[in-house]
Order: structure tokens, then sequence, then C-alpha cells
């Protein structure tokens, strides 16, 4: 009898793998938490798109959470999240661009065309903050809270689906 | 004429090639010391691309990964160490770039099953040749023995 229960085992070996094989199924491979979780915002000091003359540094993201997102001119998929960044800047979330590897002209005729929800964007064009962030495919999108802490990271284009759960996480820093 | 035709067509061919071909190729580095040269070829082929999951940045054409080997090799030339350049890459783009991933309370699992499955197959084993052992000790039993006699009688008496 005992030997008998014995020949489940490669039974119940199988349904192991294929439970987690299933599971498996269903994850996004792309999908990681970015290393900089929970950690500061990296320092920079970069002109911004409006602006060649101006200057910005980390301290523009203190005191409020904001929704740092990263964009580019020639990045396709950016075009598809222009409205859903445009939804989230409606109902009140501070956004701030990041314009990576782009010219200002190109970068300003993509905001002409698509639509500004940026309270500023800053201008990264050899994508040097974008390196430090650790950004590898525009878009992507950082929560940093009021302390400039790395709280949420969205990497590819945030979908109409995702809209609620930004604003949600972006309530829970709040 | 024809032949000349040919052989310009050919040369035209080679000239525009030519560009391409640097244009697709990875980037080639000088490093003032052989040493360096090597280190650079390691370390970019221990790195994997963040963008493109199963590349070493070393063959990747993604703008990533060029990036990314600009870095090593600015920082090389800063001086740093091997461990320092990982760790650099690491703090930014996260545990996924290292293809050797390190043993920390993550990866115990994947470092540890493979000496738990020897282990259990060395008891396998271990239990299976002790039991064959076991069995072939054992004597014949009185009715064996009987019956084995009564084998050979019968061979003997036809």
């Amino acid at each position: 009898m005992k030997r008998r229960l014995l020949l489940l085992f490669p039974l119940l070996v199988f349904l192991g793998l294929g439970f987690f094989l299933y599971r498996g199924l269903a994850m996004d491979p792309s999908a990681r938490d970015s290393a900089l979780l929970a950690q500061q915002f990296p320092a920079f000091t970069l002109s911004t798109l409006e602006d060649p003359d101006a200057r910005v540094d980390e301290s523009l993201l203190l005191e409020q959470v904001t929704l740092v997102n990263v964009w580019a001119e020639w990045c396709p998929t950016c075009k598809e999240e222009m409205p859903q960044l445009l939804t989230l800047a409606e109902r009140g979330v501070r956004l701030v661009g990041i314009n990576y590897k782009d010219t200002r002209v190109k970068g300003r005729e993509f905001l002409d065309e698509f639509g500004d929800p940026f309270e500023v964007n800053i201008f990264d064009p050899d994508g040097d903050l974008g390196f430090e962030l650790g950004v590898y495919g525009v878009p992507e999108t950082f929560l940093v809270d009021a302390e400039g802490i790395i709280r949420y990271k969205h990497t590819g284009y945030i979908t109409p689906e995702d809209v609620e759960r930004v604003v949600q996480e972006v309530g829970k820093w709040r | 004429m024809a032949l000349m035709t040919r052989a310009g067509l050919l040369l035209l061919l080679l000239i525009t090639s030519v560009p391409v071909l640097a244009d697709s190729a990875i980037e080639v580095r000088d490093f003032e010391r052989p040493v360096m040269a090597e280190r650079y070829r390691d370390l970019t082929a221990s790195l994997r691309c963040p963008k493109c999951d199963a590349q070493a940045i070393d063959s990747s054409d993604s703008p990533v990964a060029a990036d990314m080997r600009e870095r090593v090799a600015d920082l090389l030339r800063e001086g740093r160490s091997d461990k320092e350049i990982l760790d650099y890459m690491v703090a930014r783009f996260g545990e996924f770039v290292l293809y050797n991933p390190r043993l920390d309370e993550r990866t115990w699992l994947l470092w540890g099953l493979p000496f738990v499955l020897v282990m259990i197959g060395g008891f396998i084993v271990a239990v299976f040749v002790r039991k064959r052992k076991h069995a072939q000790v054992r004597a014949l039993s009185a009715e064996e023995r009987e019956y084995l006699n009564a084998l050979f009688n019968r061979e003997g008496s036809e």
C-alpha cells in the first residue's frame, strides 16, 4: 500500500511544476521593480525643454508628490500614452516630464501636437539622467514622494486601464 | 567593356557598403593597456542588456546597451575595479543585469537547489545499492532449495 502511494509522487511533482509554469504564463517578463525604489531621486542639473537658459535640479521634485514621466518624440508608445497623462493631470496629479534623447525642436513639436500635461520638462538630450534612473525603454514613469524618494515605477506606457492604479499609488504617498 | 562595367559596379558596391558595416557593428574601443581591453570584454560579456533579456550588452544593438558599454569603458579608464563597475550598473538597472546573480536571501534557492538535488539523488542511489546488496546475500529458503533440486534431478534423468 505504501509503495502504491509512492507511485503518485511523479504526478505531484508534475502538478507542482504545472502550477508554477501556468502562473508564469500570465506574468509579464519585462515587468520588474526599479533598482531605485525607496531611494532618493538621482541628483542632476539640466535645462528645461521650454528654456535653454533655465537650470533645474532634483529640488524640483521636493514638497509635492510628483509623477515623473520619461518620454521622447521618437517613441511611438509615448504618443499613445499622452491622453492618459492628460487625464492624470486633470485629476490633480503633478506631472514633470523628462524629454529623453531628443532635440528641442522635436520635443516641442510633440507637445504641440499631443498636448502638454507637464508642469515642466527636464531636457536630457544625452540621456544622462535617464541612465541614472536606469531607463531602458521609454516611456517609463516614476512616482516621487514629497521627500524626493522614488516610490513606484511603471515601465512601458500607461494604458487607460492603468490610470486608476496610478491615481491610487499617488494617493498612497500623499 | 562589360567587364569594366561589372568591375565598376563591384567597386561602387564595396565603397557604399563600408559605412553601413561600420554603422551596424559594435564600436571598437582602444585602451591603453591590453589588460584593460580584456576586462572590458569580460565585463560587457557578463552584463545583460536590460531591454533585450537574453543578450549581453557586448553584442546588443539596443541604445541602452550602447550607453552601458560607453559607461563601462569610462569607468575602466577612471580606474574603477570590476566589482565597482558591476555595483554601479546594479544600482541603476537592478540585479537583472548580472548574468551571475549574487547569493542573497532571494537567490539562495536558485544557487542551493542543484546541491540539494544532487544530495537527494545520492540518497536514492544509496538506498537502492543497499537494498540490492541485501538481496544478494540472502540465502535460499528450504522451499526454494527443494524446488531447485527437483529441477536439477529432472534434467539429470532425461
